[in-house]
């Protein structure tokens, strides 16, 4: 293959993942915005909702597009229903103490993956894509599907993107990131904005989840990369800014392809790490987010 | 001998300027009061001196020292003490260790000494073992006061001391900042009037982030200005 | 009361030395992995439960003094005494130059930031491959083991010898623990944890006294990391991974944070348990994450905080 089509295909893949990336960083930075507290568990979801996808096509049967539909809906509102029970049974409890927070979701981390480990096993189980279909490009031919689940990626976060600027509850959710007391004193319950934003942040990464179980397969394990790079992603982004990590997530995601392409993938994976730990040193508020006052 | 000099000195938030163009000389051994209404910038302003808040423009100088770039702890060791408006004491830990983390940079031999002899200054000598938490209001307030003394400073900043306190403590703490007069200098941000009045060598009145008056307690109290801005006349 | 707080330090040494020769083989290995790992547990708790520094990468000084120690015996030919400072030397070394700059944190940006660096420590330990030979590790050979102290030969394999160097290194660790506790350094350390500003309104440079304490916390796990390697002679990255960053924390949670019995009787409850129940099924994960949870959410002050709060309670 020639350079030219090598770099379109790295680019190809890059843009892909970002557009997961994005769905799933979004999430963790939902959390983050408006609770203050940082999810370790982000990744579990993603790989639940990756699991659950897996069960509902194996569990249903029939044509692939229908039970991958099926999937689509059943596992971010499984995912959304498990978010809430941590929410009311941990969080709340620990009224979002951000260490203790952190502290319980790493505890988390380890519940989910075994809990799937006990049940599900230790094998990576594929799922059927939703079609089949090939898209030509100059010198190599690319899965369709992929072009599909990053679009079906965009257009959910245009719909969150629309559901918190545009509806009641988005509202809601806003104000209270902007000023908690102030969110209250107006009327808002923080309580349940909390933990529907929690919630939220859940379905979003265990949407994304079911998004690449048909060209990545299911595994007990698969949550930590994507825990990475959304941690990266809202970093770099900003902690809390929602603009500021779409945009990081997609330079990531695309120079994370193209460089996964090119480079040893543990170099990269060291450099990303020194990275988010330089940018919280020089910034901790990240490059795009505004200072706290 | 000027102990506290601060020249031109500013601090704006944004926009909004909280301190602009105070120039003040605090003598040794004075007692200097900074009055104005909400807002006017007194508690940024010592803020600046303290080291707690950076300037945005001006010098200050302490001992004839410049001390604009130092860290606020460096200004500590210095002798600038300051205690907080907010209570912040350590509500974990006992008076007496409370104030051993003050007295500690000192001579170990009499450190002991120094450390019962600041607890019974400001009245909670029977408390030395009682947790910090377990204290009233009040108490906590005299417990950081103790805590300044036991810096033994050179200048000691009071954020609004009296604030909460019970009639009687009030005029327990104003006979020790009198007593005080002989070992420290004292720059004193406070509300009430008659404490200001009955303790104060000089006023320094601040509006809206500028000096508007300066000068004993008596010209201050004749000033139209002042009674104008602030006074409430 | 007081008499008896005293003594309780010697008390608790002679307890552990007199326990060699009650317990099986079984145990006896065990209680000496117990000894050394609550090493880890004692310098992770300076950090944590007596500054207040939640560092989510403790890992990587242990790590570093694993390898510290594992190179100098089994590729330099070094004594093992002289491997132990090494080890340390590499724990505290790291843990210096990590603070200096993770230290411009604090809060959450710190524990991500501990959390990277030791992430990237593991990554770097995996690509040195041909060297550090990645996740399978290296075995440090018998002789490798073998030192003359005051003119009698010791085996680091020997059960008596590794028993009793894990206690003396316990020992040393626990009654550092002690004296910074009740030294000037200390009570401005507890001071930092309570209340930054107020410690540095009284003229202290908290992020100097929290560089000493992330130090010697480095230092101390570093220590632990050594003697693991010499004394079981088995170096690998499992030891660099998050879970062991993770465990100190669980262990020190446990027992009671800025307590200094605490990290013993946690790391000693976990051990027991994991080891328990690592006959029934194979996820004893399940527990770690099952036990931080309910730490956190219902007994925050661990087992000897809790305990000291009750007693306290009755006594009032």
């Amino acid at each position: 293959m020639a350079f030219e089509s090598h770099l379109l295909l790295a680019l190809l893949e890059g843009t892909v993942g970002a557009c997961v990336l994005a769905l799933t960083a979004l999430g963790l930075s939902l959390v983050f915005g408006v609770m203050r507290i940082v999810n370790v568990a982000h990744g579990e979801f993603f790989m639940l909702g990756a699991v659950i996808a897996w069960a509902a096509a194996t569990l249903v049967g029939g044509p692939p597009a229908l039970s991958f539909a099926l999937a689509l809906v059943t596992a971010p509102l499984a995912v959304a229903a498990i978010a809430l029970g941590v929410d009311r049974l941990i969080l709340r409890r620990v009224a979002y103490q951000p260490d203790a927070t952190i502290v319980a979701t790493i505890g988390l981390v380890y519940v989910f993956q075994q809990a799937v480990l006990m049940t599900f096993g230790p094998e990576a189980r594929a799922v059927a894509a939703p079609f089949q279909w090939r898209v030509t490009f100059p010198g190599f031919g690319y899965s369709g599907v992929k072009l599909a689940l990053a679009g079906a990626a965009l257009v959910l976060i245009a719909g969150t993107w629309l559901m918190l600027t545009r509806t009641h509850i988005g509202l809601a959710m806003r104000a209270t990131q902007i000023d908690r007391e102030t969110a209250q004193a107006f009327g808002i319950p923080a309580r349940r904005v909390y933990a529907l934003v929690f919630a939220l942040g859940a379905a979003l990464a265990a949407v994304a989840g079911v998004l690449v179980v048909p060209v990545q397969q299911a595994h007990y394990l698969m949550g930590g990369d994507p825990l990475l790079l959304s941690f990266i992603v809202v970093i770099i982004g900003g902690l809390g800014s929602l603009r500021g990590t779409l945009v990081a997530a997609f330079v990531i995601g695309i120079s994370d392809g193209v460089i996964a392409v090119f480079f040893s993938p543990t170099l990269a994976k060291i450099a990303a790490t020194l990275l988010v730990a330089m940018v919280l040193v020089a910034r901790p508020q990240g490059l795009f987010g505004r200072a706290p006052s | 001998m000027t102990l506290l000099a601060t020249r031109g000195l500013g601090k704006s938030f944004g926009g909004l300027e909280a301190v602009r163009g105070v120039s003040l000389d605090v003598a040794e051994g004075e007692v200097r009061a900074i009055i104005g209404p909400n807002g006017a910038g007194k508690s940024t302003l010592v803020g600046m001196v303290a080291g707690r808040t950076r300037p945005s423009a001006g010098t200050i100088a302490f001992a004839g020292r410049d001390v604009t770039a130092l860290p606020a702890w460096r200004r500590v060791r210095l002798g600038i003490a300051y205690t907080f408006q907010i209570t912040s004491v350590f509500s974990g830990l006992t008076c007496r260790d409370n104030v051993a983390l003050a007295a500690q940079h000192g001579d170990r031999r009499d450190r002991d000494e120094r450390i019962a002899v600041a607890l019974r200054r400001v009245g909670l000598a029977d408390a030395v073992a009682r947790t910090a938490s377990a204290l009233s209001y009040g108490h906590r307030r005299l417990l950081e006061v103790a805590m300044g003394l036991a810096l033994a400073p050179r200048l000691l900043i009071m954020d609004e001391p009296t604030q909460g306190l019970a009639e009687g403590e009030i005029d327990g703490l104003c006979r020790l900042v009198r007593a005080l007069r002989t070992e420290t200098t004292v720059l004193l941000i406070e509300h009430n009037m008659a404490v200001v009045m009955a303790l104060a060598d000089r006023i320094t009145v601040l509006d809206r982030g500028a000096v508007l008056a300066e000068g004993p307690p008596a010209a201050v109290r004749a000033d139209a200005a002042v009674r104008a801005a602030y006074l409430g006349a | 009361m007081t008499a008896a707080r005293r003594a309780l330090p010697a008390l608790v040494l002679a307890g552990l030395f007199a326990l060699q020769f009650v317990l099986g083989d079984y145990d006896h290995t065990n209680m000496a992995r117990i000894l050394v790992l609550a090493c880890f547990a004692v310098g992770y708790n300076i950090a944590f439960g007596m500054t207040g520094l939640l560092s989510l990468g403790h890992a990587m000084f242990f790590a570093a003094g694993l390898y510290g120690a594992g190179f100098s015996a089994e590729l330099g030919g070094v004594a093992p005494p002289a491997a132990l400072a090494a080890g340390t030397a590499c724990g505290l070394v790291l843990a210096l130059a990590v603070g200096l700059v993770a230290l411009r944190t604090s809060g959450v940006a710190f524990m991500i930031v501990t959390l990277m660096f030791a992430q990237a420590c593991f990554l770097t330990i995996l690509h040195f491959n041909e060297l550090t030979r990645g996740d399978e590790g290296f075995v440090i050979a018998e002789t490798a083991r073998r030192f003359a102290l005051a003119g009698v030969v010791l085996d680091a394999a020997d059960p008596t010898v590794r028993y009793n160097a894990a206690l003396a290194l316990f020992a040393l660790a626990y009654g550092a623990y002690l004296a910074l506790a009740r030294s000037r350094v200390g009570r401005v350390l507890v001071g930092i944890r309570e209340n930054e500003d107020r410690v540095r309104m009284l003229g202290y440079d908290p992020y100097r006294y929290r560089l000493f304490a992330l130090t010697l916390s480095g230092a101390l796990a570093g220590l632990a990391g050594a003697a693991y390697a010499l004394l079981f002679a088995y170096v690998g990255a499992t030891f660099a991974t998050t879970q062991y960053s993770i465990y100190p924390l669980l262990w020190v949670l446990l027992g009671g944070a800025g307590t200094a019995l605490g990290p013993l009787v946690g790391t000693g409850v976990m051990f027991v348990l994991v080891d328990r129940l690592s006959g029934i099924t194979s996820s004893y994960l399940m527990l770690v994450g099952l036990a931080l949870i309910l730490l956190v959410v219902l007994f925050p002050k661990g087992i000897l905080g809790t305990v000291g709060q009750r007693r306290a309670r009755n006594r009032s």
